[in-house]
């Protein structure tokens, strides 16, 4: 993993004693809100509905123990014992008073973590796979690049005031768990004729206006990245649009001007730029990359795990749903799943937390990430110690069993919490979880994927999911729309819509009715909702979801 | 032609915990709703609006928010305010447990 350098540490120091007195000066009365409100954004510190919310960045989900037990010791003391991981790989705590953040923050560099440029109109917090360095189908560990990347994008003083937020995704594998097609920018590595670069994918977004993003460069060697993405954040910087915060993002100006137009401007710039760009960032790389070799993987017999897994059905069921494939045989990829039935999407207390930077100590070579999925990985497990990690997890209450299921739903923090929130979103996933639990159809049902946002700013990723569901507020009453055949993945296309909105009382009943009529339609379990939907269209479950109007017609 | 005055409260967020807040008729600040001074005159109520803007020490973006009469009180007319004035609804936090509804004490107003 990444060890800070003394510049790194002294500049989240420097910040962080910058923001105290800037804390100090808001509650003495120096600055005025609006004065004071930009800087605790930059801070990661926003106001929320019942309280403030620290947002910490956790760059490519990356966590060791050490950080894992901090983060635990922060949601105890300063917070109500919890914290909530995000779709974009940072962790929320949601009840900080003003005046403890200081000292929240100065806990946070203890661990070599931050909160900087987690809001604002800045380059946010880089995100990458969460099996980065583990996937057996990886041609490189995207995690050096997201950390060059990160080290470039902080305080770059060209990208302090862009005209809207930005974000960078890193992936080192074709199949796309980053959801790279959907972030402003993003990077994936590939191969051409033996040599490694990168594809470069731009104008990617959810939000209001979602749009999948398009190819900006098929293949850029890797000296070029730097200078190519500073090109195209400087590109956007001056002709992305500051008259209306909802045409600001990059996917506007691609939507605007075309992709070739924006692609001759960043070429353009870039030729501009790269003489600047003498090697000092690939001898960077070079250094980041030693800094993330693989664990020392140890040898030893999983002769025993088949008879384990013979004579423990709930073993077996979450060995068959919780575990990825390894690049070594003999390990496994563990994903904990943060949610179990009725549970909030992406909540850990903070004994879970402890619970799980233990597993990670003793049996995970020391890693942790955070999956834009609300869900807790243990990338390099040995499959001889699957037996005990399941049931430590299994007594801390975190061996669910439902990885890619229905009720591992993604769910943004919605109006429990959020002021920009129209409808709640937290109840709409807990209810659906307990309901399809109660009903024992989730294993039945196989892979399926919803996503549920409480606003139209998409951060429940809902156009990706397989099922999407957005919260509104219809004349003063939450309402919810249902998107179908969404998917965030290499294929990656946007929900269609169903039709009109259903109640809270309803949705739940709706999802089910569609729910049915997938399980009623399909070939055989082998295949998948999405596979079914893209089959069959919108028909079929427009007729479930509406069936009086369908009669009618 | 505009919609007609509702009775509206003034709130807002606490500057040191951010938690909701409502003017009362006293000029004192309360984390409850059914303190809150209700306010059916849209002149005063844009009064007595400035006023909490005023006051940069205690509250953050003080807004007025309609309230409909009770014989409890005041009560919100929009789920928005409903969860306001309760706390979310996936924990037993915020104004569900903890400090007790009432008038902030003045060391709080204050600082």
């Amino acid at each position: 993993m990444y060890t800070y350098s003394d510049f790194d540490a002294e500049f989240v120091r420097n910040r962080n004693a910058q923001f105290r007195a800037q804390v100090n000066r808001r509650i003495d009365g120096s600055l005025t809100e609006d004065e004071f409100k930009p800087l605790r954004l930059m801070n990661g510190l926003y106001l929320q509905l019942h309280a403030y919310m620290l947002r910490v960045a956790i760059p490519y989900g990356t966590l060791s123990s050490r950080q894992m037990r901090q983060l635990a010791m922060i949601a105890e003391k300063w917070d109500k014992g919890y914290g909530h991981f995000t779709t974009r790989q940072n962790i929320q705590f949601n009840w900080p008073k003003l005046q403890d953040v200081p000292d929240i923050l100065d806990a946070l560099a203890e661990v070599e973590m931050h909160a900087i440029q987690t809001s604002g109109n800045t380059i946010r917090n880089v995100t990458a796979d969460h099996f980065a360095g583990a996937a057996s189908d990886e041609i490189a560990d995207p995690r050096p690049v997201a950390e060059l990347l990160r080290q470039w994008s902080t305080d770059h003083p060209e990208f302090q005031f862009l005209p809207r937020k930005f974000k960078i995704a890193v992936s080192g594998s074709e199949n796309d768990r980053a959801v790279l097609r959907a972030h402003d920018l993003a990077v994936q590595i590939v191969e051409k004729d033996g040599q490694q670069g990168y594809r470069i994918f731009v104008g990617g977004g959810l939000g209001r206006t979602p749009m999948i993003g398009k190819v900006l460069r098929d293949f850029l060697s890797p000296e070029d990245l730097l200078p190519y993405v500073e090109a195209t954040v400087s590109v956007w910087n001056l002709l992305g649009r500051r008259d209306n915060k909802y045409k600001s993002r990059i996917k506007i100006t691609v939507h605007e001007n075309g992709i070739d137009t924006v692609r001759d401007k960043v070429e353009a710039r870039f030729a501009e730029i790269k003489p600047a760009f003498t090697g000092v960032d690939q001898e960077m790389l070079e250094g980041i990359k030693a800094q993330f070799a693989l664990p020392a993987f140890r040898n030893a017999s999983i002769e025993a795990l088949e008879a384990y897994r013979a004579a423990n059905p709930a073993f077996r069921a979450w060995t068959d749903t919780n575990l990825t494939d390894h690049q070594n045989d003999n390990y496994a990829i563990v994903s904990i799943s943060l949610k179990s039935h009725g549970k909030t999407p992406g909540d850990a207390s903070a004994d879970q937390m402890r619970v799980m930077a233990d597993l990670a100590e003793r049996f995970g070579h020391d890693e942790l990430r955070i999956s834009h999925e609300q869900n807790v990985i243990l990338p390099h497990v040995h499959k001889a110690d699957l037996p005990e990690v399941y049931n430590t997890l299994r007594d801390a209450g975190l061996a669910t069993a439902n990885i890619g299921l229905i009720s591992d739903i993604i769910a943004c923090p919605g109006m429990d919490y959020c002021a920009l929130a129209t409808a709640r979103s937290i109840p709409i996933a807990q209810q659906i979880a307990t309901r399809f639990d109660e009903l024992k159809l989730e294993h039945e049902i196989g892979a399926l994927k919803i996503k549920i946002s409480g606003c139209i700013n998409a951060c429940g990723h809902h156009h990706v999911g397989h099922i999407g569901i957005l919260g509104l507020d219809r004349a003063g009453v939450e309402n919810y729309q249902i998107t179908l055949g969404g998917d965030a993945t290499q294929v990656a296309a946007l929900g269609q819509r169903t039709g009109p909105g259903f109640s809270a009382d309803e949705i739940i009943p709706a999802i089910e009715r569609i729910v049915y009529a997938y399980l009623d339609l399909r070939t055989d379990a082998d295949e998948t909702f999405l596979q079914a939907f893209n089959r069959v269209g919108m028909s079929p479950f427009k007729a479930a979801l509406y069936p009086a109007q369908s009669k009618a017609a | 032609m505009p919609k007609p005055f509702q009775p509206s409260v003034v709130t807002a967020n606490h500057l040191l915990d951010g938690d909701v807040i409502y003017q009362t008729a006293a000029d004192e600040w309360s984390r409850n709703l059914s303190d809150a001074e209700v306010l059916t005159d849209e002149a005063d109520a844009q009064i007595r609006l400035l006023h909490a803007q005023s006051q940069p020490a205690v509250t953050v973006g003080a807004y007025l928010a309609e309230v409909a009469l009770s014989v409890e009180g005041p009560e919100p007319t929009h789920f928005r305010e409903e969860f306001r004035k309760t706390g979310p609804s996936n924990y037993a936090h915020g104004k569900q447990v903890g400090a007790a509804p009432g008038p902030l004490e003045a060391s709080e107003e204050t600082i």
